[in-house]
């Protein structure tokens, strides 16, 4: 069963959202992603500063098998990404929701059409998973 | 509809994510296909190779429809047990498959192929074999497990413990027979291993056995970066029917002594060769950050290519690949590989890239 924290909000193709204090959003994948994926061995992410449009692929994240593109949940800029993911891709599978967070986006309108945790778990059932 | 193996429930248990294979549910990993790959290069991994197609062959004159049939000579085979690895051709040199003949310690020859060529190999050699008078037996009820990695030898003494001295004793390349068990001395790693063959009701027990003597289980994820650190050849990806075996990188698997071996694709082969060989198989080591994948261009000094099979390697922490290159592409070159339309830059180098636990490429 994937974890699926509350409180953060999440897309149909297995992002995460979480709004930080400074009014930015943190940008992962989620549990159920990173285990249908296998163990990560390189990510690509895109520079600070790229403007992002809801739904582009944005970055890729790469497992010995397959490349899988990971698509911006929110419009907004990236103002920083998580460089440790360089060094240690394998922190996207250990710790989805901490460590191995992807990026920060500043979004520049209100994040639509995202799933809260139960509505997400409810989706993720009727797949089958 | 696909098939299961006799072990399907024991991948289950084990928390096996299930994938579907040439139209069998098989195990891709159990958790991390970077542990199982490691586990394989440093100590023991035991596989579930039971989709794979076995036959057995019989019949007045099987040596010499072997012959004809393979384009390595059965003829090599010395001694009973003894396994050779060969391409399946068509008239044209194209791969059909590729397979390892063991000539049976009871007699017969056992022919070990590909899952995901089944109907065409058994459609090819069905015609073949009726004209000749050699039946042709599958053995849909044998079970398959490969144990590979540099103790394999001691997990399989101590999960069939009667049998210690001969598995102790087997040679590279070499099949022994105990009543309802086969042991070949082979693998699909680079890492020395087995390969046995036994009645499906029995294969649960012998994986448990494994397993509890030190083997990790591993998946079809591992089983390809292994293999592909190894330079071994996957048919479908590195090799079909629109390749020879003179244009991948399996000119050594061709026989052509003696002379007047007529076998099936021989003399396109000998008209290939004489005109010319224009593409050859070479490894590729990635220099800038990135994956390679299958079907992604290549360009070299000599022309463009495509990478056939490509990944991650676990033991390097670089991608690499196998790729069809024009045969004038140099060693130690560097070329470009397109992937997600960016030129990333890579080297040219010889295969196989890991072998018995070393690493054989200059980084």
């Amino acid at each position: 069963m994937s974890e699926i924290p509350e409180g953060l909000q999440y897309s149909r193709t297995h992002e995460w959202l979480r709004e930080e204090a400074d009014g930015s959003l943190s940008c992962g994948i989620t549990d159920h992603a990173q285990s249908a994926l296998g163990d990560l061995v390189f990510v690509e992410l895109p520079a600070p500063g790229r403007k992002v449009t809801a739904g582009e692929a944005f970055a890729t994240v790469e497992s010995t098998k397959a490349a899988s593109d990971v698509y911006a949940p929110v419009s907004g800029e990236v103002a920083a990404v998580n460089d440790a993911l360089e060094a240690d891709p394998g922190l996207v599978n250990s710790s989805p929701y901490g460590e191995g967070w992807l990026l920060r986006i500043k979004p520049a309108a209100p994040a639509a059409g995202l799933l809260d945790a139960a509505a997400y778990r409810a989706e993720l059932d009727s797949a089958g998973d | 509809m696909s098939h299961a193996t006799v072990l399907h429930e024991t991948h289950v248990a084990a928390g096996a994510r299930m994938t579907d294979f040439a139209g069998w549910r098989m195990p891709l990993h159990y958790g991390s296909q970077l542990a199982e790959h490691h586990a394989v290069r440093r100590s023991c991994g035991i596989f579930d190779v039971s989709h794979m197609t076995i036959v057995d062959l019989s019949g007045n004159g099987v040596l010499d429809w072997l012959g004809l049939v393979l384009a390595n000579d059965p003829a090599k085979l010395a001694t009973p047990g003894q396994g050779l690895y060969s391409c399946l051709l068509n008239e044209k040199g194209g791969v059909i498959d590729d397979l390892i003949a063991y000539w049976l310690p009871s007699g017969g020859y056992r022919l070990v192929l590909n899952a995901a060529t089944r109907a065409r190999d058994m459609a090819w050699l069905s015609g073949l074999a009726s004209d000749a008078g050699i039946s042709l037996a599958e053995q849909a009820g044998l079970a398959m497990l490969a144990i590979q990695g540099p103790d394999s030898a001691s997990v399989l003494r101590h999960a069939l413990p009667k049998l210690g001295p001969q598995i102790a004793a087997l040679a590279g390349f070499h099949s022994i027979q105990s009543g309802d068990y086969f042991i070949a001395r082979t693998g699909y790693t680079g890492e020395d291993g087995f390969e046995v063959v036994l009645p499906a009701p029995g294969a649960v027990q012998l994986w448990q056995q494994a397993v509890a003597a030190g083997a990790q289980p591993c998946g079809l994820a591992a089983r390809d970066t292994l293999r592909l650190e190894a330079g071994l050849h996957l048919y479908g990806q590195d090799m079909d029917e629109s390749v020879s075996p003179l244009e991948c990188g399996l000119a050594w698997t061709v026989a052509w002594s003696p002379s007047g071996r007529s076998f099936i694709g021989r003399e396109a082969l000998e008209a290939q060769r004489q005109g010319g060989v224009t593409r050859r198989m070479a490894g590729l080591l990635l220099e800038d950050r990135g994956i390679m994948r299958p079907g992604q261009r290549v360009d070299t000094a000599a022309g463009p290519g495509q990478v056939t099979s490509g990944g991650w390697s676990p033991s390097m922490e670089r991608s690499i690949a196998m790729a069809r290159l024009p045969a004038a592409a140099d060693e130690l070159e560097r070329c470009t590989v397109t992937i997600r339309d960016q030129m990333r830059q890579a080297r040219i180098v010889r295969l196989p890239f890991v072998r018995r636990g070393r690493v054989l490429v200059q980084l």
